[in-house]
């Protein structure tokens, strides 16, 4: 009897999938069909094939790049500063872990659905990091926009599919603005507007309030959101706070909380701010953790001490980049 | 595709259970087992006997020779097996996160390699 049951349950839920799966056919149909490089009616399950938590991080950052993207061999090893045989050792390995283990090329099953999407979209939102930088490297965030359109498109109801497409947008359209003609990182408040991506703010935008109107907030919506007030001629601080208030309540981490107290120094002033940042545990060794309560002294006036703290963040800070950044704050705290 | 679930646990977490507890695990098993059976799954299973059980053999030189083992003296040792036969990983996989002694050490899930005639048959 039992058994039965669970044959005409599994009947009924092939025939839903397949429904599903014909649906899906229809929209991949409406892509642009300049990604020649793999069928598109294919590529939904190719993504979650490549970003199966049964491979390492970055073996799905690599299929992904390879199967979906269509990046090449060297293109890849390049963006990730690999050895071009160590990458090809990697895709390998991953191709033949996905035939041998029996991963499945196919869109996850319902139940299996929520956990499979986020692994996937992280997978896309490292990609941009990668490209993000500094250093930048363009291809990367291309690459990793495109994706996260094609799983927006092909996934139209999971808000956070559009939250990420969105997110990657409006981070993407500052980058002309956010890195100096001599390679030096420009603070927000000091871009230079004009140099702000109109169409990719207006494309963010747009994806933002797809998503949104769907009514499940998750980390990537609530982060569109922070970013997309920064293009606003005055900026709501007050909004801000509360949005990266609700993004630590979704997804607890110090680094959050320390956007949260520079986002309440803006709105109530650096001594909030400041307090805020002293409380925060576990932050000793990154150098932005430093840099920020350098920049609170500073504006307080308490320049001795924000000349140490900026010391301190020169002396972890990853990236000749943010080296120099940090270089010339610190003369400016000097004076 | 057959996989084989490698149930790994710690011999002594178990030593240290009171009795009732680990007649509710052992309780699980068996339905756990039966589930696997309804469904025509089960290849095989098997608990094994504690690693103080366990020789180990190699042949050196055409010379065999037998020592105490286990092979590798770890924490964790392999106490038992399921050898399943789903379609895909995804399903192993679930079926791997319900061994009850997932919650207290690690299953390893191993693709059987298939023999072209075994496919076929």
């Amino acid at each position: 009897m039992a058994t039965a049951r669970n044959r005409a349950i599994d009947r009924i839920r092939r025939e839903q999938t397949l429904a599903r799966k014909t649906e899906l056919l229809a929209r991949a149909e409406q892509l642009p069909a300049d990604e020649e490089a793999v069928i598109p009616d294919e590529r939904l399950e190719l993504i979650f094939a490549c970003c199966h938590p049964a491979l390492a991080t970055e073996a799905q950052v690599a299929l992904t790049l390879s199967l979906v993207g269509g990046l090449t061999t060297p293109e890849i090893a390049r963006a990730f500063l690999l050895p071009e045989a160590t990458l090809a050792q990697r895709l390998v390995r991953a191709k033949r872990k996905i035939r041998d283990a029996g991963i499945p090329l196919r869109v996850p099953p319902e139940h299996l659905l929520p956990d499979r999407l986020r692994t996937a979209l992280a997978t896309i939102y490292l990609v941009f990091n990668a490209g993000y930088g500094p250093p930048v490297r363009r291809e990367l965030c291309g690459e990793a926009i495109r994706l996260a359109a094609v799983l927006a498109t092909l996934m139209p109801d999971e808000a956070e599919a559009h939250g990420l497409h969105a997110l990657l947008l409006l981070q993407d359209a500052r980058r002309d603005a956010r890195v100096s003609p001599g390679g030096e990182l420009v603070l927000l408040d000091e871009q230079d507007r004009r140099l702000w991506d109109a169409d990719e703010i207006e494309q963010g935008r747009r994806s933002l309030e797809r998503a949104m109107a769907m009514r499940l907030p998750g980390p990537y919506q609530l982060q569109a959101a922070i970013a997309s007030l920064h293009f606003d001629e005055t900026t709501d601080w007050v909004q801000i706070a509360l949005l990266y208030g609700r993004l630590a309540e979704l997804n607890p981490s110090p680094v959050i909380e320390l956007n949260r107290a520079v986002a309440v120094a803006m709105a109530d002033g650096p001594e909030e701010g400041l307090e805020l940042v002293d409380a925060l545990p576990g932050l000793e060794r990154y150098h932005l953790w430093h840099s920020t309560r350098a920049e609170l002294l500073r504006r307080l006036g308490r320049d001795e001490e924000a000349a140490a703290a900026y010391t301190r963040a020169l002396e972890l800070a990853p990236s000749e980049t943010e080296r120099t950044f940090l270089r010339a704050r610190l003369s400016t705290a000097m004076r | 595709m057959q996989y084989l679930l490698l149930i790994h646990d710690d011999e002594a977490h178990w030593g240290d259970m009171p009795e009732d507890e680990r007649n509710a695990i052992y309780g699980e098993y068996t339905r756990y087992t039966e589930g696997l059976q309804s469904r025509g799954i089960l290849v095989g299973a098997n608990q094994l006997q504690p690693s103080s059980t366990a020789t180990v053999v190699q042949v050196v030189n055409g010379e065999t020779l037998t020592t105490d083992g286990p092979f590798a003296e770890t924490k964790e040792v392999l106490g038992g097996y399921y050898l399943i036969d789903v379609d895909t990983l995804d399903e192993a996989l679930e079926w791997a996160a319900k061994i009850p002694s997932a919650r207290y050490g690690h299953i390893e899930v191993r693709p059987i390699v298939m023999r072209e005639a075994e496919v076929a048959s």
